[in-house]
């Protein structure tokens, strides 16, 4: 018991004496999730809504396969591109592997398929009264898509902080591909696996908090926005 | 679209910005050398005198040659000399030296079942904690340790696979003595990771001093004939600088926080 008390002690220590190796770790997470997200955002919203708007041949299984891609074990997509980034595989001449930039690709395949599908199904949701109401005022195709997109951004929102809160609680796929390299590829939740390892537990308590209080504040977000979004729009 | 094409490239540039670095190489080991400390210890001189930074990679020795094999390291320091000779003679690696030892030791309950302490030979303390079917954890792992510990079953002529009383953790050293210490098992350990944690642990050492039990930690490179891309000289750099007389002395001027020696340097 008292162990605890003294990790729990000298993580706060570290927490609010800012020290350089927590910030650091923590600016590569953010560095790592954000870029990963930024990049799932721009790609994944687009192809969510065009999945959710049009109707072409195959859509339903491209929604079967963005659903089951949520689950996605990150272990799996780690071994996956471990295999194709390794010297010896056929992305080998990159030289990617061990790098942040491969985490942030690791990330990037958690994350797409969380913001399109969620993206896919804000857009159907959206009231089909709107669309007709924005054909009847005369839109174009493309005006009427962007309505639709304005009306769904709530959802949109939604998809992209909850992919958020995926990759920066994600281990098993960066430490694979990134090696938990002290000081470059050294993110929060890998240390957090290390130290457990070694025994030390104040800084994987110190970093602990700050993950469960990053989540909080994601999850703080979301609800407010779901709030927001549950409300009526004004013109009904 | 203009827009989305620039965002693009500045992720891109942003992404390969933060390659954009000094020299380096990346140095794949295992766990009982980066956990104990030892890196973190003797890095900074090297990385001071040559400007070449050290990467390091911590996995179990097994996997640790497997990055140099595939390429995706530039040097590796692991220590189950056997199959770090057979990797050299498979042609994956040059310049292989001996760069410090210490020792492994059987640790296990403090009332001993199986009566292995004041035994003389390992495989005599291996052969009764088998006949005693006390649990022993074994690490599982492809590592170092689960190797020797291999080779010790083996010369004892047991099979100890399946068997009710032999439990595989497939993890680090110090996962597998707190494992140990929960079922109260045997288990085989370096004895740095031991002399690190022995206090948090209901455990006792009850054998050592066979030399089979020598834990002998290696260093080489991984063969630029064999991929081009290696920086076999840097990586030159690094193994020259550790079986140095200035290496050898950081190894062996660096002590955990009980002021344990852990590693006795041993270069040629």
């Amino acid at each position: 018991m008292n162990f605890l008390v003294e990790a729990f002690k000298q993580a706060f220590y570290l927490i609010f004496h800012l020290d350089r190796e927590l910030l650091q770790i923590i600016g590569l997470s953010l560095e790592v999730s954000g870029g990963a997200l930024l990049i799932a955002a721009i790609l994944g919203i687009p192809f969510g809504a065009f999945v959710g708007l049009k109707k072409f041949h195959g859509r339903g299984f491209i929604i079967t396969l963005l659903n089951s891609f949520m689950g996605l074990p990150p272990v799996v997509v780690g071994l996956f591109l471990y295999l194709l980034f390794s010297r010896s595989g056929p992305l080998g001449f990159l030289g990617l592997l061990y790098t942040p930039t491969i985490m942030i690709i690791a990330q990037f395949i958690l994350a797409f398929p969380i913001v399109a599908a969620l993206t896919h199904s804000a857009c159907v949701k959206v009231e089909p009264d709107v669309k007709l109401a924005a054909r009847a005022l005369g839109a174009t195709s493309s005006q009427v898509t962007r309505t639709v997109i304005r009306e769904a951004r709530y959802g949109i929102i939604a998809a992209t902080v909850a992919a958020l809160g995926r990759v920066m609680a994600e281990v098993g796929g960066i430490i694979i591909v990134g090696g938990n390299i002290a000081g470059y590829t050294r993110v929060m939740t890998t240390t957090i696996a290390l130290e457990t390892d070694k025994g030390e537990f104040e800084l994987a308590l110190a970093l602990g908090l700050i993950l469960l209080l990053i989540s909080f504040l994601i999850n703080i977000a979301l609800f407010s926005i779901q709030k927001k979004g549950a409300q009526k729009p004004q013109w009904l | 679209m203009k827009k989305f094409a620039k965002l693009i490239t500045m992720i891109a540039l942003f992404a390969t910005g933060m390659q954009a670095e000094e020299k380096s190489i990346i140095l794949a080991t295992t766990t009982s050398v980066e956990n104990s400390g030892l890196l973190s210890y003797i890095l900074p001189t090297f990385e001071e005198k040559t400007g070449i930074k050290v990467k390091v990679v911590a996995r179990g020795t097994g996997a640790a040659i497997e990055m140099g094999k595939r390429g995706d390291a530039d040097a590796v320091f692991v220590h189950a000399k056997d199959l770090e000779l057979k990797a050299v003679e498979e042609g994956y690696f040059v310049n292989r030296h001996d760069v410090c030892y210490n020792d492994f030791i059987i640790v296990g309950p403090k009332n001993d079942p199986a009566k292995i302490k004041g035994l003389n030979e390992a495989t005599e303390a291996f052969k009764k904690i088998a006949n005693s079917k006390n649990l022993f954890i074994s690490r599982g792992d492809n590592s170092g340790t689960h190797v020797k510990e291999l080779q010790i079953w083996n010369l004892a002529e047991i099979d100890p696979k399946n068997q009710k009383w032999y439990l595989e953790a497939g993890q680090g050293m110090e996962k597998t003595l707190r494992i140990a210490n929960e079922k109260q098992a045997y288990t085989l350990t370096d004895r740095g990771t031991w002399l690190a944690i022995r206090d948090e642990l209901d455990l006792t050492m009850l054998f050592e001093g066979d030399t089979i039990l020598v834990n002998q930690y290696g260093v080489m490179a991984v063969n630029p004939e064999k991929y081009e891309h290696v920086k076999y000289d840097e990586a030159m750099q690094f193994i020259n600088w550790i079986i140095s007389e200035e290496g050898q002395a950081a190894i062996g001027s660096f002590k955990d926080k009980y002021g344990n020696q852990l590693f006795i340097p041993n270069a040629k």
